[in-house]
Formats: structure tokens, sequence, C-alpha cells
């Protein structure tokens, strides 16, 4: 069998489910903030690929966009993280509860 | 051939990926961030496969370089303890696994209903090298790029923010 759009498709939506399982069931931050950026990487395999099967680059200029957003996100995010862990010494996500009931 | 290689990086991304979020030998971050490198890597041969080489460059540049030295830097810094075993909670587990198999549920449905994809060209064509690339950013999309100049520079100004020292 030819692999085709739907293999890519098929890979993409594993990865990304992967990546959404790490978020809720992971509890340091650093981890879940890995599993994000699995997400990403699942979506910008569907980008590619969808550019590649509908004959078209605007997908990878899409991409570039987001392996773009997502650096600038990441250093913001790692940042946030560490100036969390300067007041809090930790990175666990059940241990904030700041915002609880 | 390609087929193959398909396969194979298919397969390793799926395994590498299984193994960032749920490491049965270790539950140290950094293990976690080694595996998220591998992951990468093994994408950007997919990209190869789809011929967006421009694109496989830039993944193994940026992310597989910068992005994940930036989370060892801070694993590092943190100084992060391998993580102590504590009780899985059922509720998580449960709630992310129903989540996914929902995700998963109505993409193969949509997979199924195959008209979407009947437009898919079947011998494509399109070439993803840094010339056909860098045509099209310069002219159609010049303005995004532009916003997104202004948009990293924004990020290094709340960055130098955020970490000082006495954060207000």
């Amino acid at each position: 069998m030819n692999v085709g759009l739907e293999h890519y498709l098929v890979v993409s939506v594993l990865l990304f489910c992967l990546g959404l399982v790490g978020v809720i069931v992971r509890r340091n931050l650093l981890v879940i903030y890995m599993s994000l950026e699995l997400m990403l990487n699942a979506a910008n395999l569907a980008l590619v690929a969808f550019s590649r099967y509908t004959d078209s680059l605007d997908g990878q200029v899409f991409v570039f966009f987001i392996i773009t957003v997502a650096a600038a996100e990441v250093s913001v995010g790692l940042a946030l993280i560490v100036a969390l862990y300067r007041k809090r010494q930790n990175a666990h996500v059940e241990d904030l509860t700041t915002l609880k009931l | 051939m390609q087929d193959a290689f398909f396969y194979i990086f298919a397969f390793l991304t799926l395994v590498f990926g299984f193994l960032v979020i749920a490491n049965p030998f270790s539950r140290n971050p950094v293990t976690s961030a080694m595996f998220l490198v591998l992951t990468i890597v093994s994408l950007a041969g997919l990209f190869v496969l789809l011929h967006a080489f421009f694109l496989a460059a830039v993944q193994i540049l940026v992310y597989a370089g910068a992005v994940m030295v930036l989370f060892l830097f801070v694993i590092m810094m943190l100084d992060l303890k391998e993580e102590e075993r504590r009780k899985i909670r059922k509720l998580g587990v449960v709630g992310g696994l129903i989540s996914a198999g929902a995700i998963l549920a109505i993409f193969l449905s949509s997979l199924l209903k195959r008209e979407a994809l009947l437009g898919a060209v079947q011998s494509p064509a399109v070439e993803g090298g840094t010339v056909p690339l860098a045509k099209l950013l310069f002219t159609q999309y010049l303005l995004p790029f532009e916003i997104v100049s202004v948009l990293l520079l924004v990020a290094i100004v709340g960055v130098v923010l955020l970490s000082k020292k006495d954060l207000k």
C-alpha cells in the first residue's frame, strides 16, 4: 500500500493524542511543557503533509511561522517557570494551589 | 523504499513521543527532554520524506538545537531532583485517556468518510526547498514575516523582565 496523506495524518493525530495525555497525566511543569511541544509538532506534521498533497507551499510557510512563535512561546514560558520556582521552590502543579477555593 | 522509510520514521516518532510522556525506567525530566530531541529529529526525517527540506533543517536547528538547549538549561538551573513517585491520580489518567480517545474517534470517523481527501494530489510535485519558500515568504507573506520579528523582540523583552531578581 502506497503511503499517502492518510498515513501522515494518522501519525500526526497519534502524536497529538500522546501529547494531550502527557499534558493531563503528568504533573511536572517542565514535562507538561514538553508535551505541549509534542502537540505543536503533531500539528506541524499535519500541515506539512497537507501542503505536500494539495500542491501548494502555503502550509509550509505556516509551519515556519508556527516554529518561530513556538520558540518565542518556549522562552517566555520557561522564564515564567523559573520565576515561579524562585518564589515557590517547586515545579509540581499539585502544589500550586493559590487559585483553589 | 520511501514507504519503508516512512514506516521507520513514523514508528520512531511515536515510540520516542511515548517515552517523553511516560518513561517506565526513569522519571527524570532530563530523559524526557532527551527523548523529545529524538522525537523532533525523527519528525524532521518525516519532513524530508514530504520534500519539506528547508523545514526539516529549521526543525533540527531551531527545535532540537535552540529550544531543547533552553529546556535543558532550565532543568539544570532549577536543579530538579528525580521526581518521587506520587500516587497516580485515577481521575487524571481516565480523563486523559477519554479525551485522547475522543479526538481519535473524531479523526477516524472523518477519515472513513473520504470525500474531503479526494481532492488530494496523487503524484505531488511541490518542493519545499529554500528558494521557493523564500520567494513566498518575502512576497506574499512579507507582512506576517515582519510581524513575527516584532513578536520575537517582544518575547526577548518579556523574558528579560521576567527573569529579573526582584519581580514585582
